[in-house]
């Protein structure tokens, strides 16, 4: 019997020749990621060296990533005080691959790390963030944990009593119309599979929609196959992916890419067509509340966001801008954009974007999560409604459980924002 | 014999549990005053003290969906609560398992909240109906982990083995 991408990488990094869906393995970490969280982590850290002889110190120091994101620049004291612990820790303890607040190398980890070639096909790839599944777009095995589960892979090298996920294959073909992409296929599978379709299950993108699609628009795949419950989201790697790390991250020397066996077991397959979805719109209170753009068509929005590590990329801007090249935001409405990294936030000023978008009265913010996930800026008012490209909508996520949030992609946020209420950016389109 | 406290549905976020708003504050020590912090009367009724230890919260499929952030278990498991749901989401029961938090899947559990519940035996039953329904018990791997005392633990006992291990 053959293995899938995830039952490849897992028997790999664990030093066996087989491994199958419910085996419990211990893989090796090739790359462990945190953000601010980190100071949660490293206090679980050295808690584990209390009592012992031992001096605490990181497995492997190259191997870790830190990343500031969560709240940039800090909000409050107790961020800033936080964000200070964890930079003495990453000198202490000689951690290279850090990102500080900074206008050049900083941003969202879920795009630091693809765009700095920090990640490889085949790599097993944690991080005490639920969307790291992100990375799965690279060809890797990559999946959330919580912070205690960090501190033991920072003591030991290895993820322990990992339970080896069966996998969910996803079949895509069809060419999408214009103004519909990655995030409305990705909504569209998370309404099909529901917020717990494939709790404890990998994801396997396949099909030619999928071999000819950017690595932007994988990871936007694999970043939102958390949100069906996905342990990771996998596109197997190819040309697609060389290219990237290749031109876009600068990587060079030896890549293996990792493809799946062709008698390789699934636990289900799913064959989609896009060549007739449109956009897709999930609705409050829970990401796989997804209807078709026409059932919400004219529902009144206060806050527009553009960004996050789900759509905050070059692609995103662009499309973004040119929908809103020489018009207006609404009045009455707020367009909030937050560019994905520094890299990115300067290539669009290069290229012209940020002006377009500020000129059509956006707010443009600097890089980081921003409105996401509530904790920072731009939170909505009681009684409020925003449309986000973001990845969560749950009750309360930007800030105020009074308020609800859509999302959707980019295209249909910026034509929403000239409206002042959802709107289809395919009015008019061919 | 424990009571349930709370009654919830299916798919409670982490955002539900532990508002991100709340996020900055990392510390298990100092995270339980923000349980369940927009349900403003249970939240009121933990941090009063007016909820006993072992009290059971119910809820449905996919609790603690979401995001990864370990607030979400430390903020229950520091009012000593239980939870029994019908299923849960993969990194919160994992979280829970590591700190150490008293989580039991039970996929056709029927409870209402006051209703006494009794853990046991591989079923809960249910005091107040009379019904019992059958729990599936954690993997064997997992129960290591809590048989060790949660995750930090377990993490010592290895890295004390390997380096008393001849090189």
């Amino acid at each position: 019997m053959g293995m899938t991408v995830a039952e490849k990488i897992l028997a790999r990094a664990s030093s066996r020749d087989f491994v199958k869906a419910g085996d419990v393995v211990e893989p090796k970490v090739d790359l462990a990621m945190s953000h601010e969280n980190a100071a949660l982590v490293i206090n679980q850290f050295l808690e584990i060296y209390q009592g012992t002889t031992l001096v605490p110190r990181i497995w492997d120091p190259s191997r870790i990533s830190i990343i500031f994101d969560h709240r940039v620049p800090a909000e409050s004291p107790k961020t800033a005080t936080n964000q200070k612990k964890v930079r003495e820790f990453v000198l202490a303890q000689g951690i290279g691959k850090f990102h500080d607040i900074r206008g050049d190398v900083g941003g969202i980890c879920h795009q630091i790390l693809p765009e700095n070639g920090y990640v490889r096909p085949g790599y097993v790839v944690v991080g005490t963030d639920s969307h790291t599944t992100s990375h799965g777009a690279l060809g890797a095995f990559a999946f959330g944990i919580g912070a205690t589960e960090m501190a033991s892979v920072w003591a030991l090298g290895t993820a322990l009593n990992i339970e080896v996920p069966a996998t969910i294959k996803v079949n895509v073909k069809g060419v999408f119309k214009k103004y519909v992409g990655p995030k409305d296929l990705i909504l569209y599978l998370i309404g099909l599979l529901t917020a717990q379709g494939a709790n404890f299950k990998a994801i396997e993108f396949h099909g030619p929609t999928i071999r000819s699609m950017r690595t932007s628009g994988r990871l936007v795949l694999c970043n939102m196959s958390v949100e069906a419950g996905a342990t990771a989201g996998i596109v197997p790697s190819d040309k697609e992916t060389l290219r990237y790390l290749r031109t876009e991250a600068g990587v060079k020397g030896k890549v293996e890419l990792v493809t799946p066996d062709k008698d390789a077991s699934y636990a289900q397959v799913i064959a989609v067509d896009v060549s007739k979805l449109e956009p897709q719109i999930a609705c409050p209170h829970t990401v796989d509340n997804v209807k078709p753009i026409k059932d919400v068509v004219g529902t009144k929005v206060n806050q527009i966001v553009i960004g996050s590590c789900t759509n905050g990329r070059l692609d995103d801007l662009a499309v973004a801008a040119s929908i809103l090249k020489g018009r207006k935001v609404a009045d009455n409405v707020r367009m909030l954009v937050f560019p994905a990294s520094g890299k990115i936030y300067s290539q669009a000023l290069a290229k012209g974007y940020i002006g377009t978008l500020m000129s059509a009265g956006a707010l443009v913010m600097n890089p980081g999560c921003g409105p996401c996930l509530g904790v920072h800026e731009g939170a909505l008012g009681d009684g409020e409604t925003a449309l986000s490209t973001t990845n969560r909508n749950f009750k309360g996520r930007m800030g105020n459980p009074n308020s609800q949030v859509f999302l959707s992609s980019p295209a249909v946020a910026a034509a929403s924002a000239l409206k002042g209420y959802i709107a289809s950016p395919r009015k008019g389109a061919k | 014999m424990p009571k349930v406290v709370l009654k919830l549905g299916d798919d409670i976020s982490t955002d539900v549990i532990y508002p991100g708003r709340y996020m900055a504050t990392v510390l298990p020590a100092e995270t339980p005053q923000y349980a369940f912090a927009d349900l403003t009367e249970f939240n009121a009724a933990l941090k009063g003290k007016q909820i006993p230890a072992g009290s059971i919260i119910v809820g449905g499929n996919n609790f603690g969906c979401g995001s990864s952030r370990e607030q979400a278990v430390s903020t229950l498991k520091g009012h000593h609560l239980v939870i029994v749901a019908r299923g849960f989401a993969r990194i919160f029961l994992q979280n829970g398992i590591n700190l150490g938090l008293q989580t039991v899947v039970c996929p056709t559990l029927e409870a209402s909240e006051n209703d006494e519940l009794e853990i046991a035996g591989g079923e809960v039953v249910n005091k107040n109906t009379g019904k019992r329904f059958p729990t599936i018990p954690l993997p064997r791997a997992r129960q290591a982990i809590i048989d060790a005392g949660g995750l930090i633990a377990y993490t010592r006992k290895l890295l004390q083995e390997r380096h008393s291990r001849p090189a």
